[in-house]
């Protein structure tokens, strides 16, 4: 008995950074996530391998990183905890660390090294963005369109500001209920050079000439708040063009064969990935963080990709991305991070968006009800 | 309602109401096919025609509306494929119905006699109104059953599926849902949720319509207020108010804080619908009990109860249905542990618009369409047992 | 008239006896009567307060609680203190940023706070007010560390003592035997706990020396709260952890204020001598300049008028904020034109939900007519049809109708297909008012026909009949003699179909575009989203208030007790 536990202790000691706590991690896990194909995804490429590794583990998931701020908070004010792995987006992953909800990671001590032993801190370099957040994905918020919808003798919309060009491209259009990306993108077809979009943005006639050019099409937007909105409009033909996130476009395009393509312009890059809350027992606290340090290793990120077309948050994992687990095709073309894809792209500017976010949401609420 | 003559009406009477039905309808299929006018004539002639004929020549009603029925059936077929024939099957049929129920004078058989034609139109025209009410209400859930049986992950009407092509329907979300785990768990968490939050709110809402009903309760509209207020405060305050509450208390996120809290949303209905059938308990039939020494409880189980039952039952239902279908404060108080079917069908419409939702739907109606009718079935066969005619 | 079973027959027809009436058992009758009431109405009691108490402890109570939170605002007071306090003597309209001591009272505020990671929480609450101080407080967390480090490193250089953590623990703590200050301890205890909402009341090892506390006042008070922290929060040992920064510009601070050290001749003496003769010639901190230096937006008067406007523990501004308002230099005034939103949706609310009503009452009205007047057989049937969308599922009906309503939805490819409509302007009746108003329509429907459908049942037919034998005409027969009968019902499912309707959230979410939404969907938005919970709890208390009045104008009018479902 003795001398299996100290087997198993070597064994996870080779496998884990945290092989002191090998013995007594707790037995089950609780996973909050997004659903849909992503939660999919991650339960293909981390959890069904990790509870391979790990007989007994019970993996329990919850569909709830849409309100994970909000309840993280309620559960911190209440002292009882029950997420132990959080996936969130990076302006969330800030949020919660601004409020001391998560928990600060050492990335080299935390997170696997990459196989040609580059640190973790080198090998998701930039993305990095908190210290609380262990970066998984990016993922970028872009537009598709109908392909059939395109009137003949036309080019296909190849750039943002044909989102604004009603009369040579008619048909409906679909936005986020919200501010981000939608001003930035207004800002830009309006003449706002591409680096002083926030600059122009912080200033209340740089609002409101967002809102403006926003105004334009006001009557053509039909406006989307939950992820699965822009395919189902786009698989309707409700719409001719539509922004959602790039995985989204990829399964409406690839898996349900509907005639759509995508417009890759102007994309705005963001990172999704884990959190671990602050103020777990230390058993939980063990398991989730060998839960994270597997998951997130350079291999696990580039399973990642067989699922779903979101790009893997280390650099060592790009040259690994392969096929499409089902449909059998390369990945690597469908990925935001592709060059190919990557010409004019933006990155969530998260800074500017805590400070200004509710500011200009009032006024962009108000100007939609309107 | 016997007195009244049913005699059969003359040609000059059915036949122009008969074209005028014909030409309305002819009006709709014209206009698809690209002529109205064509349409409204066709539709005019023809049912004239053939009230002429049916009503003069060819009396025999039965053979008369297959006829009508499968021969509309096939010339809709002819010319629009599949759902032309379907189209012109339900036409042939009504026509086919409408010519005898006029031509007949069916159509006076339920009225008094004394009532003029014009009340008989109005008569009529107001049944056409309820009737398109009833539309109003019934369609909307009519029109997502075939849907549950697209082959696509859409909620879109396919071309295929329009032309009633077999490639174009599947039972891919019936599937599903039977063999996801996610649905299953749902469903199996909704099952579990909703009786005991129903019981809950039966056993204290029963007690507490009873100690309501009596004339001498203090500070009766006060309490009253507050028990009816889980029905009166907007979903979203409540799911608010007691996701903040119940994570302070350790409740969040367990089974017992849902069950708690579709126990509080229910109780109104039930208060609402026993106070209701105690007005018109009769107070000396406890006092009869009473008298002849039944203590309390058993006068309560074996008078009282059988007595309000109709009302409890009811109210039951509705604290059921309450907690089967609460989605807003379930988001909010319970956790992944605890989601129920209106919480996975919400995620299903958000996140993966699924037709899944759509099939479970269609099953959940297809058991309350049994229920209903079980339910009607057996207050008929206890009514004709009783002596008492059907209505 | 339950009294009666108390009163004995016998004695009822001895009434030419004088005196009180009695009851069987002798006793005054009056008396009895009213213990037997007393009883009843006890009866009746216990019966429902089983129920009362559920109903107050997981509804009513949840539902205060969180309505609480539109005024509560205790975060400013707890996270700044000291800055609180100092701020109270400042003049907002002088257009100058407040003095030293306001910077300096921030400093040992803004270090613990941050320490503590509460720092941004409070920017996040100040940053709904003001925008901007959000990332102010985020960057100068950080950065506050860095203030008054060249008296720090001065400090270390004279003495390594100062880096020690021995040396702290004992100059602080004052040895084994000195007169302890635990009030001091309390007071830090009292404000962490505030700061943090955790429970600081365990022994930590430390307490501060009387002596030392009355000469350097400020250290002690930084050194206790740093000492709480450590051992409470990072569960380490007083002794054996070097003291913040904070604690030794506190220091330097209570020194150059010139602390009396003639007299002290406890341990560390000499060491704090030594420092003083240091400091007396140096000069003083620029707190003032060092937050300038972080970031100059802590020269700027909105930000501080701002934390002076909202420092105290309640306040009205979530609730101008639902209508609209904000606190101005003169009081509440209203919000730029570009801002305003929410009197628009509280009308937006009351007027859809009036057109819903209104269509339900017309839709509703033949409908429970026919159902009441049909044979019990066929009026069974037809319930079926109001009772099974009754019974489906919200979110389905919810979806039915953007499948029907949407551009290429079924009404628009009917029409289309009927050549009713050109296939390039196919109708908008979905994502705008119109959608909401009939997807909510058919919804509320079936909570119209139930009440009506009660109340009309039990119209007598002969009634009208009379009317009619009487020679009135249809019309007047029925507007004279069924419509007052049929009120009551009316009025019952008005009330339930407005109420309903004025709290929704999920329906409007998914069909009502921009222009159909409701207050519920921004309640709610600022509940998972925004998380502006104060602002959300006062949106949702003027809601609440609305459906009380209407509520008790309901139970006034028509009375609670009248309502009937099905």
């Amino acid at each position: 008995m003795k001398l299996t536990k100290t087997l198993m202790a070597t064994t996870a000691l080779t496998v884990t950074a945290v092989a002191a706590h090998a013995q007594d991690m707790a037995d089950s896990m609780t996973l909050v996530s997004w659903g849909g194909a992503y939660q999919k995804s991650q339960v293909n490429a981390y959890a069904i391998p990790y509870q391979e590794m790990h007989e007994g583990l019970e993996v329990v998931w919850d569909e709830s990183s849409n309100e994970a701020v909000a309840k993280l908070r309620a559960m911190d004010e209440a002292g009882n905890v029950t997420w132990d792995v959080v996936d969130v987006v990076a302006s969330d992953a800030m949020r919660l660390c601004d409020e001391g909800l998560a928990m600060e990671i050492d990335p080299d001590e935390h997170l696997a090294p990459a196989p040609d032993g580059t640190s973790a801190e080198d090998d998701f370099g930039d993305l990095l963005v908190s210290d609380c957040f262990i970066p998984q994905i990016v993922y970028s918020t872009t537009f598709g369109y109908r392909t059939d919808m395109v009137p003949e003798g036309v080019d296909a919309p190849d750039d943002i500001c044909d989102v604004w060009d009603t009369e040579t491209y008619p048909g409906k259009r679909s936005l986020e209920k919200r501010p981000i990306n939608n001003m930035e993108w207004a800002l830009l077809c309006d003449g706002v050079a591409k680096d002083e979009v926030y600059d122009v943005l912080a200033t209340e006639e740089g609002q409101q000439q967002a809102l403006d050019k926003l105004d334009e099409i006001k009557d053509d937007v039909i406006w989307w708040s939950a992820g699965a909105d822009t395919p189902q409009l786009l698989a309707d033909g409700e719409v001719f063009m539509g922004s959602t996130y790039n995985g989204r476009l990829f399964s409406v395009i690839e898996e349900q064969d509907q005639p759509v393509a995508m417009m890759w312009d102007a994309q705005v890059f963001d990172l999704d990935g884990w959190i671990i809350p602050e103020g777990l027992p230390d058993d939980r606290l063990a398991r989730a963080l060998d839960f994270i340090y597997f998951a997130t290793d350079t291999q696990r990120l580039a399973d990642q990709a067989k699922y779903i077309s979101y790009g893997p948050a280390r650099a060592s994992s790009a040259p690994l991305v392969g096929q499409h687990a089902e449909l059998g095709i390369e990945m690597a073309p469908h990925m935001p991070t592709d060059p190919e894809n990557a010409k004019n792209t933006f990155l969530y500017n998260y800074e500017f968006w805590a400070d200004y976010r509710d500011d200009i949401d009032a006024k962009f609420q108000a100007w939609l009800a309107q | 309602m016997t007195i009244t003559v049913i005699e059969p009406k003359p040609v000059s009477f059915v036949a122009p109401v008969v074209a005028a039905a014909g030409a309305f309808a002819g009006l709709f299929v014209g206009t698809a096919q690209g002529s109205a006018l064509l349409g409204v004539i066709g539709g005019a002639i023809i049912g004239a025609a053939l009230t002429f004929l049916f009503l003069t020549i060819f009396r025999q009603e039965r053979a008369a509306r297959w006829i009508t029925t499968l021969g509309m059936a096939a010339a809709g077929f002819a010319f629009g494929g599949a759902m032309g024939g379907v189209i012109g099957l339900a036409f042939g049929w009504f026509f086919g119905w409408f010519i005898f129920w006029l031509g007949e004078g069916r159509y006076r058989a339920k009225l008094p006699p004394y009532t003029t034609s014009l009340q008989v139109f109005y008569h009529f025209l107001f049944r056409v109104i309820c009737g398109m009410i009833f539309f109003f209400l019934i369609t909307p859930i009519v029109v997502v059953m075939p849907l549950s049986f697209n082959a696509e992950n859409f909620f879109t009407f396919t071309p295929e599926m329009l032309r009633l092509d077999p490639d174009g329907y599947s039972l891919k979300h019936y599937r599903d849902f039977f063999t996801n785990d996610d649905w299953q768990q749902a469903m199996w968490n909704s099952i579990s949720i909703a009786p005991i939050a129903t019981l809950l709110s039966v056993s204290f809402g029963t007690l507490a319509a009873i100690g309501l009903s009596s004339e001498h309760v203090p500070f009766r509209r006060p309490i009253m207020a507050i028990l009816i207020s889980p029905m009166i405060v907007p979903l979203i305050i409540s799911a608010a108010g007691m996701y903040f509450f119940y994570s302070r208390l350790g409740l969040q996120g367990t089974f017992w804080g849902v069950v708690l809290a579709h126990a509080a949303l229910g109780i109104p209905f039930v208060i609402i619908t026993v106070t209701a059938t105690l007005v018109g308990f009769d107070r000396s039939l406890t006092r009869a009990a009473a008298n002849m020494g039944a203590d309390p409880v058993t006068t309560f189980f074996r008078v009282q109860m059988p007595l309000i039952l109709p009302g409890v039952i009811s109210g039951g239902l509705f604290a059921f249905i309450t907690s089967f279908d609460e989605v807003v404060v379930v988001l909010f108080v319970g956790s992944a542990g605890q989601k129920t079917l209106p919480w996975q069908m919400f995620t299903g419409l958000r996140e993966q618009i699924s037709p899944t939702i759509l099939a479970v739907a269609t099953i959940l109606v297809a058991i309350s369409i049994c229920l209903l009718t079980t339910v009607e079935l057996l207050r008929r066969r206890s009514e004709r047992l009783r002596g008492m005619s059907p209505g | 008239m339950p009294q009666k079973e108390f009163i004995n027959g016998d004695k009822m027809s001895d009434t030419t006896d004088t005196g009180p009436v009695l009851a069987a058992d002798g006793r005054p009758l009056k008396r009895s009567l009213n213990r037997a009431l007393r009883r009843q109405k006890l009866r009746a009691l216990g019966l429902i307060a089983p129920l009362l108490i559920f109903v107050l402890v997981t509804f009513i109570a949840p539902i205060a609680d969180m309505l609480f939170r539109s005024v509560e605002n205790q975060i400013v007071s707890n996270t700044l203190p000291g800055t609180v306090q100092q701020l109270e003597t400042w003049d907002a309209t002088s257009g100058e940023a407040p003095g030293e001591a306001v910077y300096e009272a921030l400093y040992y505020d803004l270090f613990l706070a941050s320490e503590a990671k509460e720092h941004t929480r409070l920017g996040t609450r100040l940053n709904y007010e003001e925008t901007g101080i959000s990332s102010l407080f985020r960057s100068s967390g950080r950065k506050v560390d860095d203030v008054g480090e060249d008296y720090i490193d001065a400090l270390e250089d004279l003495n390594e003592a100062w880096e020690d953590e021995a040396f702290w623990y004992s100059l602080m703590s004052g040895g084994e035997d000195a007169a302890k200050n635990s009030g001091l301890l309390d007071e830090e205890r009292e404000r962490l706990s505030g700061l943090t909402g955790d429970d600081y009341s365990a022994d930590i090892g430390f307490v501060p020396g009387q002596d030392i506390s009355q000469l350097l006042p400020n250290t002690a008070r930084a050194y206790s709260s740093f000492a709480l922290f450590t051992v409470i929060e990072d569960e380490d040992v007083v002794a054996e952890e070097e003291p913040w920064e904070a604690v030794k510009i506190a220091l330097v601070q209570d020194i150059k204020r010139g602390a009396d050290m003639s007299g002290y001749e406890g341990f560390g003496a000499e060491e704090l001598r030594a420092a003083q003769d240091m400091l007396q010639g140096q000069p003083d901190i620029a707190f003032k300049e060092a937050f300038l230096d972080i970031d100059e937006d802590w020269g700027a008067t909105d930000n501080w008028r701002t934390m002076q406007v909202y420092s105290p523990p309640f306040t009205a501004g979530y609730f101008l904020n639902a209508i609209d308002m904000q606190n101005g230099l003169d009081g509440p005034e209203a919000r730029p034109e570009n801002q305003q939103i929410y009197i628009m949706l509280f009308k937006r609310t009351l007027f859809m939900s009036l057109v819903i009503m209104g269509s339900c009452i017309l839709l509703a009205y033949p409908v429970s007519y026919l159902l009441s007047n049909l044979p019990m057989r066929s009026a069974n049937l037809l319930m079926i049809l109001v009772l099974l969308p009754f019974w489906t599922s919200l979110l389905v009906r919810t979806s039915a109708w953007k499948v029907m309503l949407q551009q290429q939805g079924v009404i628009n490819d009917t029409l289309v297909w009927l050549g009713l409509v050109d296939d390039a302007s196919r109708l908008v009746m979905i994502n705008n008012q119109f959608g909401t108003i009939v997807a909510m329509t058919h919804i509320l429907l079936p909570f119209m026909i139930l009440p009506m459908y009660s109340v009309m049942s039990t119209i007598p037919p002969s009634y009208v009949r009379a009317a009619r034998s009487l020679g009135a005409t249809n019309w007047t027969s029925f507007w004279r003699v069924y419509f007052p009968q049929s009120v009551p019902g009316i009025g019952a499912g008005s009330i339930l179909v407005f109420i309903l309707a004025i709290g929704y959230y999920i329906t409007p979410e998914i069909v009502g575009g921009t222009t159909g939404t409701f207050i519920s969907n921004r309640i709610a938005y600022h509940i998972s989203s925004s998380l502006n919970w104060g602002l959300a709890a006062a949106l949702g208390s003027i809601l609440l208030a609305a459906v009380l009045i209407l509520y008790w104008a309901y139970d006034k009018i028509v009375g609670i007790d009248n309502v009937k479902l099905g």
